[in-house]
């Protein structure tokens, strides 16, 4: 195993730990960042989903914070050396099955084209589609949720097919209306708030994503199975 | 109750915040200044996460409805009742109909009203702080406004708080444990993050240069000015959690210093982590002061966290003591 553990001493250098496939860094002194360093994809989420799971029993877990193949642990408290805790972070990694949740199936009515979908020229121009193309590679994929973040309720929807992915724009709309169908690289998903977006709008959902009166309050979670119904095609 | 009668734009009910709700997407938010909102709390005998007014722009007027025991801590911003000048972070009693005003702080950036019982909005996923972003929270979700009116809960039982009951200013309660630059920049200590390395020599220049704090920051986070640092390479991060304190560096190479409305998520690559235990003193930083990051160890980070758990625990101890003790002279 290629371990290297680079600890503060005199001159204190950046707390890391590398083994094959992933990587665990310090964000402050009580949150630490593990990265799987492998492909983008299912796999590796699956593997992200069950180290969650597994940290989540941890006595001295504040919080996860889940990301796109990778995961956030942050503790109560600052322990009181961080080397066994990025070893034990590093460990669950390694002992992680992957797993595959048993998420629920969400299918969320869009209206492709019309006046929400201001970057559909781009991407058809991008890709050298059409637009009824493009809208139709759309909604005939089966996408999973990988990680919810970034705004309340926000599920980053793994799937996408590569003919339309359509990286994030340099200058972001100032004000993208909540309900837009997204694509920002190889991810989509349906914007949860009104405001600035980098995202590329193709449509628009009314489904309402989160509600924090509820006790449940974001509507997607990791796993769950998401397919977008084309109630409308206004091109 | 407490009536509104004259704010800025930007000031907000917080408490701690929400933490546990990163994971769906939801801000923690809370207090900019906590180790302020905790003082200002223990003086009014309230738990420490309290809600309470935080107020960043001045001049800020409230008008009391009934008669409340309260105190004005973090910046010190020469706040008067009807006139009279207050001395920060001691308590007093407001009579009904008595007017609170704060004027702009001679020292830091946000102050906290914090009233015996505590400000009484309905608490939303476990908090009472304003989630600006998410617009929910706090009073109903945004910046206060002349006219709103704020509830206050029951004070805690059995702890009836006092007038006349002060702490010494953690900047002189804590000075052991806390760095003082030669030249006025605030010292703010952090340890190196994921991508410090890869900052190759712009990495040294981050922990030398002086920052400035941009016009363009605010309870979600500060953006430095300065000369610009840049990877040696281009990094492509996938996105990830992040929290409060975190320094990134968009491709502009100016940094961004996440702060209590921190997005929950990133991608920038991330140059170093601000201690948590200086973020009260980033949060009373203002905008266009200076600043340079202390490269710290976790030893360091542990020291100084501890050093102001014993600080806080002191004032409670002793503000409780001191106020039976008054209470059973009176």
């Amino acid at each position: 195993m290629n371990a290297s553990l680079a600890m503060p001493t005199s001159s204190p250098a950046a707390l890391q730990l590398t083994r094959v496939g992933a990587r665990v860094s310090a964000i402050g002194a009580r949150a630490f960042l593990l990265e799987a360093l492998g492909e983008f994809d299912l796999a590796s989420q699956r593997r992200i989903w069950a180290l969650s799971r597994a940290v989540e029993a941890w006595e001295d877990l504040s919080e996860i914070v889940p990301g796109m193949t990778n995961l956030l642990v942050i503790f109560k408290d600052i322990p009181e050396d961080p080397e066994p805790v990025v070893t034990r972070i590093m460990e669950a990694w390694e002992g992680a099955q992957s797993i595959d949740l048993d998420g629920k199936t969400i299918e969320i009515d869009v209206c492709y084209g019309g006046e929400h979908a201001t970057d559909l020229a781009a991407l058809c121009d991008r890709s050298g589609l059409s637009d009824r193309e493009v809208v139709r590679i759309h909604y005939e994929a089966t996408y999973r949720v990988f990680a919810v973040g970034s705004a309340p309720g926000f599920g980053y929807l793994h799937g996408l097919d590569p003919r339309i992915y359509m990286p994030r724009k340099t200058v972001p709309s100032i004000n993208m209306a909540r309900g837009c169908v997204t694509i920002g690289g190889m991810q989509t998903g349906v914007a949860v708030l009104t405001g600035p977006n980098g995202w590329n709008s193709i449509g628009f959902a009314e489904l309402q994503m989160f509600d924090p009166s509820s006790p449940t309050p974001a509507i997607m979670a990791p796993g769950d199975t998401v397919r977008f119904v084309p109630v409308r095609v206004e091109l | 109750m407490i009536e509104v009668i004259e704010t800025g734009p930007f000031n907000t009910v917080q408490d701690l915040g929400r933490p546990g709700y990163r994971k769906i997407g939801v801000t923690a938010s809370g207090a900019m200044d906590p180790l302020g909102l905790k003082l200002g709390n223990l003086l009014v005998g309230n738990a420490p996460g309290a809600a309470a007014i935080e107020v960043q722009t001045f001049p800020f007027r409230l008008r009391f409805t009934g008669a409340v025991v309260f105190t004005v801590a973090g910046a010190d911003c020469g706040a008067g009742l009807d006139g009279h000048p207050l001395l920060a972070l001691c308590t007093y009693v407001a009579d009904k109909g008595q007017v609170l005003d704060l004027g702009q702080p001679r020292t830091g950036a946000r102050a906290y009203v914090c009233v015996a019982g505590g400000v009484d909005v309905e608490p939303v996923m476990g908090s009472r702080s304003t989630s600006l972003r998410g617009a929910f929270g706090g009073n109903d979700g945004r910046y206060l406004r002349v006219g709103d009116t704020l509830s206050l809960c029951a004070a805690t039982d059995g702890h009836r708080a006092r007038a006349g009951i002060s702490v010494v200013d953690p900047a002189f309660a804590l000075s052991d444990h806390l760095p003082v630059s030669d030249d006025g920049s605030l010292l703010i200590r952090a340890l190196p993050a994921g991508e410090h390395d890869l900052f190759g020599n712009d990495a040294d220049r981050f922990w030398t240069e002086t920052w400035k704090i941009s016009s363009k920051s605010d309870r979600t986070g500060y953006r430095l000015s300065g000369e610009p640092i840049r990877p040696t390479t281009p990094v492509e991060m996938r996105s990830h959690g992040v929290v409060p304190g975190v320094v990134q560096v968009p491709p502009g190479g100016e940094p961004i210093v996440q702060m209590s409305d921190a997005n929950t998520a990133g991608g920038y690559p991330k140059i170093a982590g601000v201690i948590d235990a200086d973020l009260w003193r980033l949060g009373q930083a203002r905008i266009g002061s200076r600043l340079r990051f202390v490269r710290a160890t976790h030893r360091e980070a542990l020291d100084v966290e501890r050093a102001m758990a014993r600080f806080l625990e002191d004032v409670r101890v002793t503000s409780a003591m001191v106020t039976r003790a008054l209470n059973i002279m009176a």
